[in-house]
């Protein structure tokens, strides 16, 4: 599971949960997976990011390079800037971990490089 | 990157593999390479929505779809299914073909995932969904997630005995809708049920286009 993933994925679908968001990330298990970097995409990319979910995430799994809180300006121009970002969003797989729920703590395991966000009858809604 | 041939892409996804065991309740027709490829080819040269795109899969299944957009250049694929041993097959076959670093796969209902997935995080959605023959309904359950989603165009195949139905739903939605192809589908006989060796369901590959956002421009 990439980051990018990561900043998508919330746990609303939990009885009781009002907004999951962000998912709480362990990880037992990264390995880097080298992929073509294209500018364009991500500077498309990051307007969409939740920027601080996407730190923080960085940061829990041990990847905190040096970017920082805030997102800086003029990054369409800072190629070494969107490189990083590139790498950190879709070049580093949790191939192992879990995602919990900021609300309930309810763990949702990744196993080999797949989430399960699939629930139990009795904690649907 | 020039665009792969349609040939070249079909001949990419014929052999992906399938499921041994298909689950009736789940409508689990495997996309045929064919169709796939043609749907995705559509979609990239006249639409231009799969290059350097988010693309997401809804019941993505062998993960065809998702697999066949990567393959286009789709620079991020999502595939959901609700099912493990789609999503397993999924992953298999997108590291059989070299794309698993463009492709993540996850597991959860598709029905409610507007639940799990942040709104109009895609610019595609691509599926082939249940045709809502065994569960009422399902369809259009799956059409509307689709449509929560996506920011700019869902591809999606609907029986054509349905048009109707789907077509007051797009309106309904705000969406214009366009049949693009009428398919014939050859669903081999996939279950028990199926007397003949084959059945020809008539199908439609829709187009739905979402209203422009400021962020699409």
């Amino acid at each position: 599971m990439k980051l990018l993933t990561h900043n998508l994925l919330s746990s609303k679908s939990l009885k009781g949960v009002k907004v999951g968001y962000p998912l709480r990330i362990v990880a037992k298990d990264v390995k880097i997976n080298e992929s073509k970097f294209n500018k364009e995409f991500v500077k498309k990319i990051i307007p969409k990011l939740d920027w601080q979910v996407f730190i923080n995430a960085a940061v829990q799994i041990g990847h905190n390079n040096d970017l920082s809180d805030e997102l800086i300006d003029d990054y369409e121009n800072n190629d070494e800037f969107l490189k990083k970002v590139h790498h950190l969003l879709v070049e580093i797989e949790i191939i192992n971990g879990e995602l919990i729920c900021p609300e309930t703590d309810r763990v949702f395991p990744i196993s080999d490089g797949i989430p399960n966000l699939l629930l139990n009858v009795n904690e649907v809604p | 990157m020039a665009t792969m041939k349609l040939k070249k892409l079909q001949h990419a996804l014929e052999d992906i593999e399938t499921f041994e065991n298909p689950k009736i309740e789940l409508e689990q027709y495997t996309t045929s390479s064919h169709i796939a490829a043609c749907i995705l080819h559509t979609a990239e040269l006249v639409y231009n929505d799969i290059s350097g795109k988010c693309v997401a899969d809804l019941g993505c299944g062998s993960g065809v779809l998702s697999i066949g957009a990567a393959l286009l250049g789709a620079q991020y694929c999502a595939g959901f299914d609700i099912d493990p041993s789609a999503i397993s097959l999924s992953v298999e076959n997108a590291v059989d073909r070299d794309v698993l670093g463009q492709c993540d796969f996850i597991l959860c209902d598709v029905k409610k995932i507007d639940k799990n997935v942040r709104l109009k995080a895609f610019d595609t959605v691509i599926m082939n969904p249940p045709f809502g023959t065994r569960e009422r309904g399902a369809d259009l359950i799956f059409l509307k997630m689709a449509l929560s989603l996506a920011t700019r165009a869902v591809y999606s195949l609907h029986k054509t005995s349905t048009r109707k139905r789907i077509m007051s739903l797009a309106k309904e939605l705000d969406v214009s809708a366009k049949v693009i192809a009428e398919l014939r589908f050859d669903l081999p006989a996939s279950y028990k049920f199926h007397k003949q060796d084959s059945v020809d369901v008539q199908v439609d590959l829709i187009r739905f286009k979402l209203p422009l956002l400021d962020s699409n421009l």
